[in-house]
Order: C-alpha cells, then structure tokens, then sequence
C-alpha cells in the first residue's frame, strides 16, 4: 500500500511497520549480535539446591578448557552494589529483578540462581566449562510447594494503583441467602513468557563507560539500575534495545544475565556477550505466578448479582517478586451489590514472579469468567444475556465514572459475527462425527493508564521531521505508530518523519509494560507537535508565510530548524517530571475506572474419546478506544488471543514439589501454541476514542489474554458437560 | 578444523571450527551472518531455518561438518539487492511480522514451501510451517502472508 494517504488522517491507518524489511530480510540486529573486537562469550552455572550457603566451588577442570579466560564466583568476582529494594521514589529500582547480588553472595535462594559464570573465547568453551564448574552447599531448609504453602498464605497490603482487598456491602452474608449460587476454586499454574528471542546482553566497558545492548523492556530504568548497581554516574552507561524479540513482561526487569554480562565484561576488561539458554531463560528469569482463586456469586432467579467474592492466593519469592491484581476484574466487570475480593500470597524459596502479559488480570479473568459462565447454566439464562443484565453504569466497587465503557457494544458486535444466536443452550448438545461441539464467551478487560515520556521533535526546512524518545520496541510497531501520530500532528507525509528510539541517550521515556507505553509517549509527541506548530505560525506571521508549507515558512524564515521538547532529564527537571507523573497515575486513578475490553467467542471441537481440544473459530469484539494502526494493533490482539489458547490448553511449568526444580526447561517440554493449534481469528474493534486519553487510546499488548482462557473453558464445558477449573486443560482432565 | 562451505552463492571459508559446532554457530559468529535465529539451539522453534542443498534444514541441528563442501542459502541470501523476495515483501505487507525473530525462519520455511507447493491449501501451510514458533502474531496473518505470496508469484 502506499504510505502517503492524501487529505486524510494517517492515524487509523494500516500503515506497513517502519521495520518490516530489516526483519524480513535478516538485517535487523538483536542485543547479542553486536561485533566487538575481542568479544568473549559468557555461560551461566546454575545452583542446584533451592536454599542453601556455598561451602566451595571447585572450578579447576572448567578453567582447564580450551579457551576459557575465567571463572568468576562469589569468592573472585567484583563488588556490586547490592540492589535496593523497588520504591517509586526511585526509578532505579523499579527493574530489580530479585534483591540478590549475584556472585557477591554465598547465599543460594532457588534451584536455578547463578552461581558462577564462565568467560571464554567461545560459547562451546564456556558452555563446556560451565558445566565442569563443581560446587559443594550446605543446604537450609526450603519451602518450595506452592500448594503445600496456600494455607499459610498472607493478605497483601496493596497500594493506590492495587489494593489488596475491596468490599462493598457485606458480600458473605449476601451469598448465605442467595437463592442462586456458584462457589468454586480454580487454579492456574506457573507460566512463562518465553519470547522467541532468549535474553541476551552484549556489555562492553571503556574505561567507567559502559554500553550494553539488552534484551529489555526498560531502557531508561535499567540504565539506572546499573549505574546503581555499578557505582557509575548514569550519564557514563548507554542502554541500547532498538530491536528486542518479545518480551511480554519476561524482559521487564534486569535479570541475572544482564548485571552477570556487565559484571563479567568489568572483570575481564574485555566485551562480553552472554546469551541466555532456552534452560536459562525458564530457570533464570521471573515468571507467571501460579494461583489458587475462589470465585463464589449469589443471585436472584432473575439473575441479578446479589454476591461477588473472589479471592486468591499467588507466590512470590523470599528475595523479590510482586503480588499481581488477580482480583481486579472482579471490581470491575459486574453490578453486584455486594462485593469482597482479597488477595494473598506465600513467600517461597523460588525465583521471584514477574509479569507476565496482563499479570494478575489474564489468571484472575479465567476463574471469575468461568464462574459466571456455570452462574449462567445454574440459572437457564444464556450467559450473554446474564452478563448484560449485570453490566454496570459506574465502576462497581467504587461508584467512579468510567472514563468510557462500550462492552454491551462489544458484545452485540461480537455475538453477530460469530453467530452466537445458533448456539443450543444445552451442553453436550452438539456432535460432529468424533467431535463434541461447543461454543464459549468471555469478557476481556485490562485498565488503562498513561504515564509521561519526554520527547523532543524536531521539523527541519528541509520538510523532514525528527521525533527522539528512549521508548522501546519489541514488535508493538510503536515506532511506527509514533510516525504517523507526529505526521498527522505536523501536516507532513509519513516518509518525512524518522524516530530514534531504543537508546538512553535519548529523551527517557516509560518502560514498556502495563499497555501504557503508546498512549505515553502519543501525549508527549502531541504536546511537542503542538508547540512547534505554534511556534511555526508565529514565524509564519512574521514572515508573512501564512498558510505556507513548514519547509516554505522556516525557509522564509532562514531558520533550518525548529525543536521543541517535552520533559527533562535531568536535576531539578526530571525530579519534577516523575512528581508529576506519579500523581498523574495517583489522581487518574481516583477519578476513572479506565479500561480497554472486549468480548471473546470461541468454538470448540473436542474428541469424544481421546479428549484432544482443537479451537475451530475464534472472534473477539473489543473496545480499545482509538486504534492508531489496525494493522500492528489486531496482530498484537491476535497475538494475546493465541498466548490465552496457550494458557487454556497447553502452557505449565511441571515444578518438582520436593527440590523446586523445572522439570521442563525448554520449547519441547513447555508447549507454546504452534501454527496448526490455532484457528482463523475475526477481530473487530469498535474504534471509538476514551475522551480522558491521548488520541483516546486505551492500548492492545494485554487485553486480548485476558478472557480467553474462560471462553476456551466454557466452550469446553458447553462441547462436553465437563467444568474443568485447573488449567491448563489437557484431555487427561477431559476423559477422566 | 577448516570448513568450505558455499553461502548464498559464494565460497566462504572459516577456520578454527570446533568439530561439535553448529551450521547455525558458524552462520552467526564466523561468517557475519546473524539472520538466521538461535531461540531455542535444540531444534524446537525453526528460528534457524536455512537451505543446506536446497532442502530446508533447522541449522542448529547440523554440525558444521556436515555442511563441508555443500551449499547453504540464508534468510540474507532471499532477496535481490534492496529488492524483496515476494514471501519477505508480502510478511511485510500483510503485518506479519513483530517482533521479527521468528521471522527470518518462518520467510526461509514459507519460501521452501512456495517452491515446493505453488498454491498450497490452509492446511498445508499450517502443517509446513508447523515447526515455526512465533510468539507474537498469532500466526494468522503469517497465514496471509503466504497466501498472498501464492498468489502473487
Ligand atoms: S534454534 Fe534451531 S530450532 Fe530453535
Ligand atoms: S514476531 Fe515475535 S516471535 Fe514471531
């Protein structure tokens, strides 16, 4: 297609992505492949117990291998500083990934945490050496079983963004007396994010200079962090990321590979790169917590929600981790007149969680969605039908205002491309030869939230346009989108406009995460588009170029260019940037319920004997306010809706109850959704704008999981007569 | 050892190759050729997917010994110049692509599988690119893409 669409908005458009022919053809380079001369190749040693002290570690026969340079332990390597524990005072530690110091420490607190690690002229030397590194413990008691630990699960204390618990009226009471009820426990295991791209770290130090390409989500935060960690000025380290292979919350904060690269790089004097295995990256990098959650709804016979309770419990770990808002939809979805929802957690000896895509809300949605769906059968009303009766005018839990709601509009889109209405009420009422037929829904719901990002754009007389912002990309198409945001903004095409982005050196923009990141720097790149356009008519005034083109006015003007900027980064600037932007996120979050949603329909095929599950037809209707580019943002939906499937039928980490170890470390033994597993996918969006957003955008990395695994579920239940509420759900549970 | 191996149409040589080493290693580190992916190095996700003799291969399962005197054409070796190969230009033109490390091993199996299959149904595209993971796209416009490129060649 062509790129320049005359006298139209570019926003909207299903522009091509920026970087579509680099990535096609193999040019696009990644953190680990980066040429250095000298560069060396770093391997990891895993501790083998999950708590435990090191009492030696013998390392003679790994530095015997050919081309090994060193061995660094606890015992050798260099002092770091320990990281601190995350407070929003100080963004530097927003990405520590866990508190350990690693290799400053003789402490072990996970089968999996590195131990040691091996410099070598190749990755077979150090992969070699690595595993000849022998180290001897004294090990401590461990408490590694998540079920085990559930009774001795804690409340959460919450914070602004995510209280532990909410109430209204007295939900318990209201349930004892409901004529209708469901009361049922479901449970999610662990997952992890396992983006294509493993995480790799090129680190290289000149003098106290450093420069790391990273595998991150975080450019800005994580340069923080290593200045921290390092005892160097922040102005002396350059994060670069301008390529990463997914992330999906996995690349969020800095792992052990990233501070053990950068480590290494500082022993040696030498560029190290340290490219995590598939085994590294399922025993080294944080991952989705697993979950027990009770769900239970009272309700008149007419269906209305009289009772909403939902708890959980989730994992994290003795040396880091976070609770996730697992209950959160339960908050917002229904017009219950009562509602409790309260969230625990256990402290293991394990790898701390981490986000995972829609953390907290893709689990929490599976069980309340689940358990709305057997309300629905318990009552004889279909279960569209029960949720429309239930849909609230203000946020339930709160009464605020939703800043903009249109699910019933969803759903009335959805149920008629994917004809709902020839759904047979009954279960296990449809057969196709082997196949039980049946067919699901579920609501999606994600909140929305905008942070702020400094940009600077410049608009030169040549006509060419230059938007720097240190965002990331990881194959959101943000770079893209920006483009035709700051086109449309400045009245130029979308060839004229180039964005830098990937590298600290730029402006300091948010991490990637939370679905936040494209509105964020939108409402920047607009309010620096605006200034330049304003300042652009005072030139064009006094050169009486009024109504002229930017390249005729600054010509006119003899001005080669204009800048405006956004934010600062530095002193007194920066500090109050962040002030703003935390009570920004503080005071939107006391006056809005905001949210992107939507509303899945699946239909399901499962074997009457084997109990194999294939997804025949998918659609999904969504409210995500404005779309910038359907393009990058249906595939970023699409792509939520198979990592669901992937949740509902296949993905779990197999953890060894008694050592704490992943029995399934890699792409063969955790099963991610392949080609032939997933269906053809019709998605509509409704494309109205939240009037509280830039451009109204409510964001797409997240909200397409959240759901899914519910609609598969229920479609399940629908084909079969079987309620499975333990994901994930593979025929041992169906033909039981 | 030394190795002889003719990529994307010219004899290359590297030495110093460690017997155990993979086509894939030698791709990336020896040659200058970081196209092909490495996200799994056990033959799980076809990241690495290049030709060795004309016949798709996941190059981290090959030893580089195996690939001595044979010919070997990478994801860098598809397109003409600045000019796309038409399964590159239509992953770009149908969205297929995000992230992009999926991507130079999935244009390598989906060109394979054009060539082999000039205009393959549904299934037989879900089946040859089975092998391909993707974590991003949703494979449903990896889908199109391939259709596209069906019919426009
Ligand atoms: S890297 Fe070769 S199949 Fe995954
Ligand atoms: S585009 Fe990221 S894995 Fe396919």
């Amino acid at each position: 297609m062509t790129r320049t669409v005359d006298g139209e908005h570019l926003v909207g458009q299903p522009i091509d992505r920026i970087d579509g022919p680099a990535k096609t053809t193999g040019g696009a380079r990644f953190s680990a492949e980066h040429a250095y001369p000298g560069l060396t190749h770093a391997a990891l040693v895993p501790a083998t117990v999950s708590r435990g002290r090191i009492t030696a570690i013998d390392t003679a026969a790994a530095a015997a291998v050919p081309g090994v340079i060193t061995v660094l332990t606890h015992g050798n390597a260099p002092k770091l500083n320990p990281p601190k524990r995350p407070t929003p005072a100080n963004l530097s530690t927003l990405v520590s990934g866990t508190q350990v110091n690693y290799l400053n420490t003789d402490e072990v607190h996970w089968d999996g945490q590195p131990v040691a690690v091996v410099v070598a002229e190749t990755s077979h030397a150090a992969r070699e050496a690595a595993a000849l590194v022998h180290v001897s413990y004294e090990r401590l008691p461990a408490v590694v079983d998540f079920a085990a630990e559930e009774p001795n699960a804690v409340a959460q204390k919450g914070n602004p963004v995510m209280p532990g618990s909410a109430k209204k009226g007295d939900a318990d009471a209201a349930l004892a007396v409901a004529p209708v009820t469901v009361d049922a426990r479901y449970t999610t295991p662990q997952h992890h994010h396992n983006a294509l791209e493993p995480h790799a770290t090129t680190a290289v130090w000149q003098g106290d200079e450093l420069t790391v390409h990273d595998s991150t989500q975080s450019i800005t935060w994580l340069r923080k962090h290593l200045a921290l960690r390092f005892g160097v000025p922040e102005a002396k380290v350059r994060v670069l990321a301008p390529f990463v292979g997914g992330g999906f919350g996995g690349k969020g904060f800095a792992w052990p590979g990233t501070i053990i690269a950068v480590l290494a790089a500082r022993a040696t004097g030498r560029p190290v790169r340290l490219l995590l295995t598939r085994e590294d990256v399922h025993r080294a990098v944080g991952a989705r917590t697993p979950s027990a959650q009770r769900v239970a709804l009272g309700a008149d016979t007419g269906g209305r929600l009289t009772a909403l309770v939902h708890t959980s419990v989730t994992r994290t770990s003795r040396v880091g981790g976070q609770p996730e808002q697992v209950t959160a939809p339960a908050q917002h979805l229904y017009d219950a007149t009562n509602i409790r929802t309260a969230q625990s957690q256990t402290t293991l000896d394990w790898m701390p969680n981490t986000s995972m895509r829609a953390p907290g809300d893709a689990i929490g949605s599976f069980a309340l969605e689940s358990a709305i769906d057997e309300l629905a059968g318990e009552l004889g009303i279909d279960p569209v039908e029960l949720r429309m009766r239930n849909e609230p005018e203000r946020n339930p839990i709160d009464g605020k205002r939703f800043s903009h709601r249109m699910l019933r509009e969803a759903y009335a889109l959805g149920a008629r491309r994917f004809g709902w209405e020839n759904r047979s009420p009954e279960p296990r009422s449809t057969r196709d030869g082997r196949w039980l037929v049946g067919m699901g829904v579920a609501t999606a719901y994600h909140p929305a939230m905008q942070f702020t990002a400094n940009v600077t754009v410049r608009l030169a007389a040549d006509g060419t346009v230059t938007v720097r912002c240190g965002f990331q990309e990881m194959g959101m198409g943000n770079a893209t989108v920006q483009a035709q945001i700051a086109a449309d903004a400045l009245g130029v095409p979308f060839e004229a406009v180039r964005v830098e982005y990937g590298d600290s050196a730029l402006p300091a923009s948010v991490m990637a995460g939370g679905s936040m990141q494209t509105s964020t720097v939108a409402g920047s790149v607009l309010a620096a588009c605006g200034k330049l356009t304003r300042r652009l008519s005072t030139l064009a005034r006094r050169t009486g170029m009024q109504g002229r083109t930017p390249t005729e006015i600054l010509t006119a003007a003899r001005v080669p260019f204009i800048d405006a900027a956004v934010g600062s980064d530095t002193r007194l600037g920066a500090l109050a940037g962040q002030a703003r932007m935390l009570a920004k996120v503080v005071r939107d979050q006391r006056t809005w319920a905001k949210a992107a949603c939507g509303a899945h329909f699946c239909e399901v095929r499962v074997d009457a004997d084997t109990g194999e599950v294939r997804v025949s037809r998918w659609t999904a209707a969504f409210d995500v306010g404005r779309v910038i580019n359907r393009k990058t943002a249906f595939s970023q939906l699409r792509g939520g809706i198979v990592m669901g499937i992937g949740m509902a039928l296949f993905e779990e980490a197999l953890v060894d109850r008694r050592t704490g170890r992943i029995m399934n470390p890699s792409l063969s033994g955790y099963h991610v959704p392949v080609h032939a597993d997933v269906p053809p996918i019709d998605i509509a969006c409704l494309d109205e704008p939240d009037p509280t957003m830039p451009l109204g955008i409510l964001g797409v990395g997240e909200v397409g999981i959240t759901g899914v695994a519910a609609a598969i579920a229920n479609a399940i239940h629908h084909a079969t007569g079987s309620r499975i509420r333990d994901l994930p759900i593979t025929p041992d549970k169906l033909v039981t | 050892m030394r190795l002889n191996v003719t990529v994307n149409g010219e004899p290359k040589q590297a030495d110093d190759v460690w017997e155990g080493e993979s086509l894939l290693y030698v791709l990336r580190e020896r040659l200058g050729l970081p196209g092909s992916k490495n996200a799994c190095e056990q033959g799980e996700c076809g990241s690495c997917t290049v030709y060795l003799d004309g016949v798709p291969v996941c190059s981290c399962l090959v030893a580089a010994g195996q690939a001595e005197g044979h010919d070997v054409r990478t994801v860098e070796g598809l397109a003409d110049g600045d000019t796309l190969d038409p399964v590159q230009q239509s992953f770009v033109d149908a969205g297929a692509v995000q992230c992009g490390f999926c991507t130079p091993g999935l244009v390598v199996a989906a060109h394979d599988l054009l060539h082999r299959v000039p205009d393959p149904s549904d299934e037989e595209i879900r089946e040859a690119l089975a092998g391909n993971l993707c974590r991003c796209t949703g494979y449903e416009k990896i889908l199109d893409a391939v259709r596209n490129a069906a019919a426009t060649s």
